[in-house]
């Protein structure tokens, strides 16, 4: 499942991407992260609960500026980068 | 005074209603299972029998979720000859679906709309726009419901049910009507340029005094609501098998705005007055369902 963690406003579009399917559940995203906004959650898929990194309910709501200092545009954040699985991903369109 | 408040109309009122199916009936020896969506306006209940809809209700949510879940399964429950302790396996979602006492395991509400509107509508089915009280999901799902990508704008409150009771009740127009009244219009004004609940009040009367007509305030907000959710869901991806659910499905105005603005139809929603089943009772469906594979995996089949 992907899931897009972000939002449209008027100063653009702001998403942290993660695909769970991807997801193996080892949390280096986690301690990579600079601004401690993703967390480990359980996720209800095929029956299953499995473990699978998301973006915290805290920062969801201002990711724009939770990101913004990790370069999001160019796609090498550190989350990014720790992903072995290419289970992140951004789009970060500030108009 | 007392005259006034009697007269006083609560436009934003909406239909509460619990329904079984006339055409189904349950024996001690089948598999009954519940789910419950307690959202953040609406609560909504429904109950299988062997995997397949047998009764569901529709209220509103109050200010404390259990006491809602409560009244809605006690609603759902009206009628069908069941008890509580019938039911085998419970699934909560929505919102309050942490808070739903009587649930064997929480699971959230885009998972549940997705494979409700997988029972509703068919396999056919692939992006789900679900318009809800306080935020909007695009979904985009295989043919077995399972979600494959989605997105949720719950930052705020923008172009949702809440903010149509809101326009309902400063427009004094009834809720029900208000997808009537908003396509009522012979040119579609520019949409609104804030789209914000708190905001949309003031903007709204600002266009009054200016003479705006009240269906044409309510074309332009409704307009601006409808490029909102389109842009939403370009981002997960559309494919023509489309559909809405969420109250605002029963909204023309929403629908056919977006509709527009997209170019691709909604496949035909059951008619819910008609004894269909109800596309905003999507989410306890999809829960229903959950209940009933979870049951059935708990019992080793």
């Amino acid at each position: 499942m992907i899931t897009h963690y972000g939002y449209i406003d008027g100063s653009g579009e702001f998403y942290i991407i993660i695909d769970s399917d991807k997801c193996n559940s080892c949390g280096e995203c986690v301690k990579q992260c600079p601004q401690n906004a993703l967390e480990m959650v359980t996720e209800f898929i095929d029956l299953e609960d499995k473990t699978v990194v998301a973006v915290t309910e805290q920062h969801r709501k201002k990711i724009k500026y939770t990101c913004s200092q990790c370069k999001p545009e160019e796609n090498k954040t550190p989350c990014i980068l720790a992903c072995k699985q290419s289970a992140i991903q951004c789009v970060w369109k500030p108009q | 005074m007392k005259e006034t408040l009697k007269d006083a109309k609560e436009y934003w009122r909406w239909q509460e209603y619990h329904r079984v199916l006339p055409d189904k009936s349950w024996k001690s020896k089948d598999t009954i299972t519940a789910g419950v969506d307690v959202g953040s306006v609406g609560s909504k209940a429904a109950i299988m029998v062997d995997g397949e809809m047998y009764a569901w209700a529709i209220t509103r949510t109050g200010s404390n979720s259990p006491d809602s879940a409560k009244k809605v399964m006690a609603m759902v429950l009206d009628g069908t000859g069941l008890q509580q302790s019938d039911i085998k396996y419970t699934v909560g979602t929505g919102y309050g679906r942490v808070n739903v006492p009587m649930a064997n395991k929480a699971i959230t509400e885009i998972a549940c709309h997705a494979k409700g509107a997988n029972y509703i509508w068919g396999p056919k089915v692939r992006t789900i726009l679900d318009v809800g009280g306080q935020d909007i999901k695009a979904i985009h799902c295989d043919e077995t419901g399972r979600v494959t990508s989605f997105l949720m704008n719950d930052k705020c409150a923008a172009g949702t049910g809440r903010g149509m009771e809101v326009f309902a009740d400063l427009l004094q127009i009834p809720i029900e009507d208000i997808g009537k009244v908003s396509l009522s219009i012979d040119e579609e004004p520019p949409p609104v340029s804030c789209t914000c609940v708190a905001f949309a009040k003031t903007e709204a009367i600002g266009l009054l005094r200016k003479g705006w007509t009240k269906e044409k305030v309510l074309a332009a907000y409704t307009r601006a609501m409808a490029i909102r959710m389109a842009n939403l869901i370009n981002r997960v991806g559309l494919e023509k098998e489309f559909v809405v659910t969420g109250g605002q499905s029963k909204n023309m105005g929403i629908v056919s705005r977006v509709e527009n603005i997209l170019g691709v139809k909604t496949l035909p929603s059951p008619n819910w007055r008609d004894g269909g089943l109800d596309p905003m009772v999507a989410g306890a469906t999809g829960a229903a369902l959950f209940a009933n594979a979870l049951y059935q995996k708990s019992q080793g089949t």
